[in-house]
């Protein structure tokens, strides 16, 4: 078969022609790097729907509280993602997304 | 509102919090656009992405709306024993992957599962599976959609084509314009929707059932009685709710099935091959078991309370069916505000199943189909647009297929089982090509067809009533054995007749032919002993075991 040829030997290395053609733009051009980091967004939203919640939880009419079994749902769920999305922002600022290059010592 | 249907009281402010997601997730798609240059950023993130980002995305990837709604439905039906499903029938296998497979899987530098097997079988292999793993992602891409909908349809009172593609369009949009990146990062966002959305019900329901205690206390008193609360009693014989004796749920469930859907399912392991290194690669999985241990506690326990709450839970149609569990509890205890949030949780659950098979899909077929059969030199551009064309194409399909769907549901089930089914062949021809180089590239195409017909054929005869099992899940578990044992026999009788490959060919695919010359890309902070895949994942399992002690 094709395939045996395929897949060859250079340089001590196992190469794919297939993988190869993609990896090598890949290591030439990759973009990947400018990817945003996602902490940031999942922060923001939750701190969003913390607000939103809570603030409703705030003004919960009696049937609403009763309708949860007398928890005052709105306002710890509210509490809780807005608390989840500071720590996810706290979380980006102190470690911001580590640098990208390999460690070249053999530590 | 009467007491008798599914339909919930959104206000403004629930569909403001249900709006907010749906603008999240097309930015997200939008800004992960500036990323992508090259078609592995496309398709694989350019394999940049940190262990916890790709780690949660796995998780994820399977907590599809299939998955929320069936695991309540099941814990409301068969009890604690649906626990086996997360303690038995995932993390070891998740472990396993990270620890043993995910060497071979990164090493080799594969861009898919299907490409592992054009490199260590042949191209017949290769295209059998790249095919039919293709056409099962764009059919339960479909189911996917078609379950969403009709839950936006009871609750929202949605139409169902508006439903459908609204769910459609809006996953169409962030993987078109983001690729994997854009999937893999909402399906993180998603994570969070869907715990932020599952807690508030489980919590309510515990207080209104009196706590733990007092919902075991029910449970007792209800149709399932002491057995709803047991896993491993009474798996001594097929005499307990799930029907399964315990060789049953260890070998079937823990064995074949859990390790064919989570070794070799792409939509799953593309996730890991997306990480910036080997070590990310493996915690990927790693990190992934941690929370599906946690899992149940918001999907099994919800289904319980819905069963000791909601009186004539288990009707076989109308709105008391056993997959209505977390709508009904969503209708009968949470007040606006955290219902928008709980709204916004099932559908962010419902798009991250469905990108998961629309972005495994689009990179099978454009690396696996288009770039090996149909256009080989293209410059690399070439298939970041192909992919973009593949997952349009992908859409539309899941479209057809969600409307195929309404009109035979039961079908749809039965194709979905049927595609479960094959994992347990090709996870057989899987480990047995990785630990036995002998094994020759016929070998793994015959052994990969003969598992998969015997596979189906159980399942059809069962089906027709022609052999009898216990219970569906009985005949998966004895439809996926029995496919394994047929691939081992078959790989055992065409070896010796045929070539094997030869060990230099083999490099860096096999157990005992390491790769020598891998360049070690570890990050600083990697061989930090919290983050080593292998002290992770034996923790993991031995909480798994651990979880099962209150409720043997």
């Amino acid at each position: 078969m094709a395939d045996n040829a395929d897949r060859h030997y250079q340089g001590g290395e196992a190469h794919d022609p297939l993988v190869d053609e993609t990896e090598d733009a890949r290591e030439e051009r990759s973009a990947a790097a400018r990817l945003f980091d996602i902490r940031r967004v999942i922060g923001g939203l939750f701190v969003v729907y913390g607000l939103i919640v809570g603030l409703m939880g705030l003004f919960d009419t009696s049937a609403e509280i009763d309708k949860a079994q007398g928890v005052r749902i709105n306002l710890w769920a509210g509490a809780a993602m807005l608390v989840f999305g500071l720590l996810m922002l706290l979380w980006q600022r102190l470690r911001p997304t580590e640098a990208p290059e390999p460690q070249r010592d053999e530590s | 509102m009467g007491g008798g249907g599914l339909r919930l009281d959104m206000n403004a402010l629930d569909y403001l919090i249900l709006a907010l997601y749906f603008v999240t997730v097309l930015g997200v798609g939008f800004a992960a656009r500036r990323a992508i240059r090259t078609s592995v950023d496309f398709f694989l993130s350019g394999r940049s992405l940190p262990a916890w980002v790709t780690g949660l995305a796995f998780v994820s990837a399977n907590l599809g709306a299939l998955e929320i709604i069936g695991m309540a439905a099941n814990g409301a039906q068969y009890g604690i024993m649906t626990v086996h499903y997360y303690w038995i029938g995932a993390v070891p296998a998740m472990v396993f992957l990270g620890i043993v497979m995910m060497p071979f899987y990164y090493g080799s530098k594969v861009r898919s599962v299907p490409e592992y097997l054009r490199l260590r079988f042949n191209r017949p292999t290769h295209l059998l599976n790249a095919i039919s793993f293709a056409v099962a992602q764009v059919l339960i891409a479909g189911v996917n959609l078609y379950a969403l909908a009709l839950i936006m349809q009871a609750l929202l009172g949605w139409p169902l084509w508006f439903a459908i593609i609204v769910g459609a369009v809006i996953v169409l949009a962030y993987i078109t314009i983001g690729g994997l990146s854009g999937a893999i990062y909402n399906e993180v966002l998603q994570f969070f929707v869907i715990i932020a959305g599952l807690v508030p019900i489980t919590v309510i329901g515990l207080v209104k059932v009196g706590g733990v205690s007092g919902l075991m206390d029910a449970v007792r008193d209800s149709k399932l009685g002491e057995a709803g609360l047991h896993a491993w009693e009474g798996t001594g014989s097929t005499d307990n709710p799930l029907g399964a004796h315990w060789l049953g749920i260890v070998f079937g469930l823990g064995f074949v099935l859990s390790f064919g859907y989570w070794t070799t399912n792409f939509a799953e392991v593309q996730r890991a091959l997306s990480a910036r290194n080997m070590s990310a690669a493996r915690r990927t999985p790693i990190i992934a078991a941690y929370p599906k241990l946690l899992i149940p506690a918001v999907t099994v326990i919800p289904g319980l309370i819905a069963l000791v709450t909601v009186k004539g839970l288990g009707a076989d149609e109308g709105d008391l069916v056993y997959n209505n569990a977390i709508p009904l509890l969503m209708r009968d205890l949470l007040p606006n505000g955290v219902l928008g949030i709980a709204v916004t949780g099932l559908v962010a659950s419902f798009m991250a199943g469905m990108a998961a098979n629309v972005s495994g899909f689009n990179t099978v077929f454009t690396y696996d189909i288009w770039q090996a059969y149909f256009r080989r030199d293209k410059p690399d551009e070439h298939y970041v647009k192909v992919g973009r064309i593949a997952t349009v194409v992908a859409v539309v399909i899941g479209i057809g297929t969600a409307f195929i769907a309404a009109g035979f549901s039961n079908i749809m089930n039965y194709i979905q089982a049927l595609f479960s089914v094959f994992n347990a062949p090709l996870f057989g021809t899987f480990i047995i090509g990785m630990f036995w180089r002998r094994m020759t590239p016929l070998a793994g195409f015959w052994s990969l067809l003969s598992g998969t017909v015997v596979a189906t054929a159980t399942y059809l005869l069962y089906k027709g009533g022609v052999i009898s099992f216990n219970s569906d899940l009985e005949e998966s578990f004895w439809g996926a054995g029995l496919a394994f044992a047929t691939v081992a026999v078959v790989a055992a009788i065409v070896t010796p007749l045929t070539r094997p490959k030869t060990d230099r060919e083999l490099t860096g695919l096999v157990y005992g032919l390491s790769d020598t010359t891998l360049a070690d890309d570890s990050l600083a902070g990697d061989t930090a002993w919290y983050r080593s895949p292998v002290l992770l994942g034996v923790v993991a399992v031995i909480l798994a075991a651990l979880f099962y002690i209150p409720v043997f």
